[in-house]
């Protein structure tokens, strides 16, 4: 009887979207703090977009994936010590790029060794966090929004700083884009041409952090991966060509965030599980399409064979 | 021809180690403009170790070497370069073209302008250059299709063009043949050939089968552990040149139709370090 009464309070307190679209989309931005978790969403699925894009091509995904985890310590760490979560957020993620990228890697392309040290980190830094939370006694308020996000009380100021940082990380990326797609395609041509591959690896590495680091703050540390693997996963299905497939990533990641922050503020339920949820959904959508169509486009053959 | 400017690749009296092994040493090799030059030997000797002393990417241990008339590494905008056997991950999502676009301007900081080709002279330029040497190597069919997805035959031609795409002087290509069936080795050779003689290129190739390429070559550089010798291919793929070099006994064949059979050739010990170079 309690916990259904406990049910139906919670439901009166959230706003119950009218079911006219135009209508659910002005009241959702009559809210300042709303207003401000449709532009943080839209500036950390822009660098999601951009970075991931290129984290995909490289295979780098447990790279992304382990910078994100880091930030949990990082946070965790940052308010034990009594400074704001961010900066332990970016410190941590860059210190941890460094490690995985300055670690010797003997032989060939090397993917297996930094494989080894990136899990080391990623399993180092989960301890860390834990042992943070707990030297800080007993419940770390907001260790949940660490993990698995929250939109919630974005500031304004928050805005600007995370907009400042996906403009100085872009600007980056615009700069080492075309040596950088040259190193990861065709690393061994690449050198012989001249390109720092390794330099640009290692930067890339910390441009990955500073992107994980940005993402977690809407998404959480262990849900990073849905803005910045799945446009990017989706959209290389369905486009060969670099620049349009970028700026398709892009326009996924917002689409994405924007339809989860408005699911998400009509209901009692977590940003991160609509986020992955509906880029889960497009990848699977998009996925099934290219396949079904491209049997139909074989098919013919194989009968003729 | 004897003039020093029509040298592209000058070794003197060099040698090269590999940790504590020495790979070769005491090799002499001039390498004049518009050759095609075949790098013969046995798996192990240092074939590929020979193409990155040429581009800089690892020193001599003694000697000297000149490539275009400066120093190693220094010109290498001037060469186009194929490494050794590369496929490309089948799930890779990029297109021929693009690959092919990144041999000519993908060490330029910065991205283009999208739709720049209608503004700029420049991307028209380079556009225009993309499709002349997708033609040369006769990919256009595929050039627009991802460039995972495509047979080895023509990852190889693509790959190709990439090296050509800005119009080097030197061409390295580290076994190109290798790994392709026969119709598409004598079809790539041929056209290696093709663009040697037609587009004035200078081509050092590696190879592990002289027969696809013999009747193109100018000169071959024959590499064992004995050393190396340096001559038309008549001169050097012979029963005493090849024991000399050998220290063993070693005949060389002549087939009806032309091709070289080398016999008793013994195999370098199996450290492959033309595949896993550190």
């Amino acid at each position: 009887m309690t916990h259904v009464m406990s049910v139906a309070s919670a439901g009166s307190l959230q706003p119950q979207p009218s079911w006219n679209l135009l209508e659910d989309v002005r009241q959702a931005f009559m809210y300042p703090f709303m207003v401000n978790a449709f532009r943080a969403g839209a500036i950390v699925a822009v660098l999601a977009g951009l970075i991931g894009w290129f984290m995909v091509l490289r295979r780098q995904t447990f790279a992304g994936h382990t910078l994100a985890i880091v930030g949990y310590p990082g946070a965790a760490g940052a308010v034990l010590v009594g400074i704001s979560a961010t900066y332990g957020l970016f410190a941590f993620a860059s210190i941890a790029a460094l490690v995985i990228g300055l670690v010797p890697n003997t032989g060939g392309r090397g993917y297996s060794e930094e494989s080894a040290v990136t899990g080391t980190v990623q399993a180092f830094a989960l301890a860390c966090g834990f042992l943070f939370v707990t030297l800080y006694g007993g419940f770390l308020s907001g260790a949940n929004a660490l993990l698995f996000g929250s939109f919630l009380g974005i500031t304004s100021d928050q805005v600007i700083a995370l907009l400042l940082v996906a403009l100085a990380a872009a600007a980056v990326l615009a700069v080492i884009a075309r040596p950088l797609l040259f190193a990861s395609i065709d690393p061994d041509v690449a050198r012989a041409r001249g390109v720092p591959v390794r330099g640009l690896s290692i930067g890339f590495l910390v441009l990955l952090g500073v992107a994980a680091a940005e993402v977690s703050q809407i998404t959480g540390t262990l849900l990073v991966f849905a803005l910045l693997v799945v446009p990017a996963a989706t959209a290389q299905t369905w486009t060969t060509r670099p620049v349009l497939s970028v700026l398709l990533t892009v326009l996924i990641g917002v689409s994405v965030t924007w339809i989860s922050l408005l699911v998400a503020y009509y209901s009692p339920y977590p940003i991160g599980f609509f986020l992955t949820t509906f880029a889960f959904a497009a990848y699977l959508i998009s996925v099934g399409w290219r396949r079904l169509h491209t049997e139909e486009r074989r098919a013919p053959l194989s009968v003729r064979a | 021809m004897d003039s020093p400017d029509d040298t592209v690749i000058e070794l003197h009296d060099a040698a090269v180690r590999l940790g504590d092994r020495t790979l070769w040493s005491g090799v002499d090799v001039d390498v004049r403009s518009g050759e095609f030059v075949a790098v013969l030997g046995p798996n192990g000797v240092g074939k590929s170790t020979l193409v990155k002393v040429i581009l800089g990417l690892l020193p001599l241990s003694a000697g000297s070497i000149r490539v275009l008339g400066g120093a190693p590494g220094s010109m290498n905008q001037q060469i186009g370069y194929l490494p050794q056997r590369r496929s490309f991950d089948p799930q890779l999502r990029i297109r021929g073209t693009d690959v092919v676009r990144l041999g000519l301007d993908g060490d330029r900081w910065g991205i283009p302008l999208p739709g720049g080709r209608r503004v700029s002279p420049r991307a028209r330029a380079a556009a225009t250059r993309v499709e002349e040497v997708i033609d040369l190597v006769d990919a256009a069919a595929y050039a627009g299709r991802p460039v995972g997805r495509l047979s080895g035959g023509e990852q190889q031609r693509l790959l190709i063009a990439q090296a050509l795409a800005s119009e080097p002087r030197l061409l390295l290509l580290d076994e190109p043949l290798d790994s392709l069936d026969l119709p598409n080795q004598s079809a790539v050779a041929a056209l290696i050939a093709r663009i040697c003689e037609r587009e004035g290129v200078t081509v050092l190739m590696v190879a592990h089968d002289v027969n696809p390429i013999l009747s193109y070559l100018d000169r071959v550089v024959y590499i064992a552990s004995g050393g190396a010798a340096v001559g038309t291919p008549a001169q050097v793929i012979t029963g005493p040149t090849l024991t000399r070099l050998y220290d063993n006994p070693i005949e060389v064949l002549t087939t009806s139709d032309g091709r070289l059979v080398v016999v008793g050739q013994p195999e370098a010990p199996a450290h492959h370090a033309d595949r896993h170079a550190p």
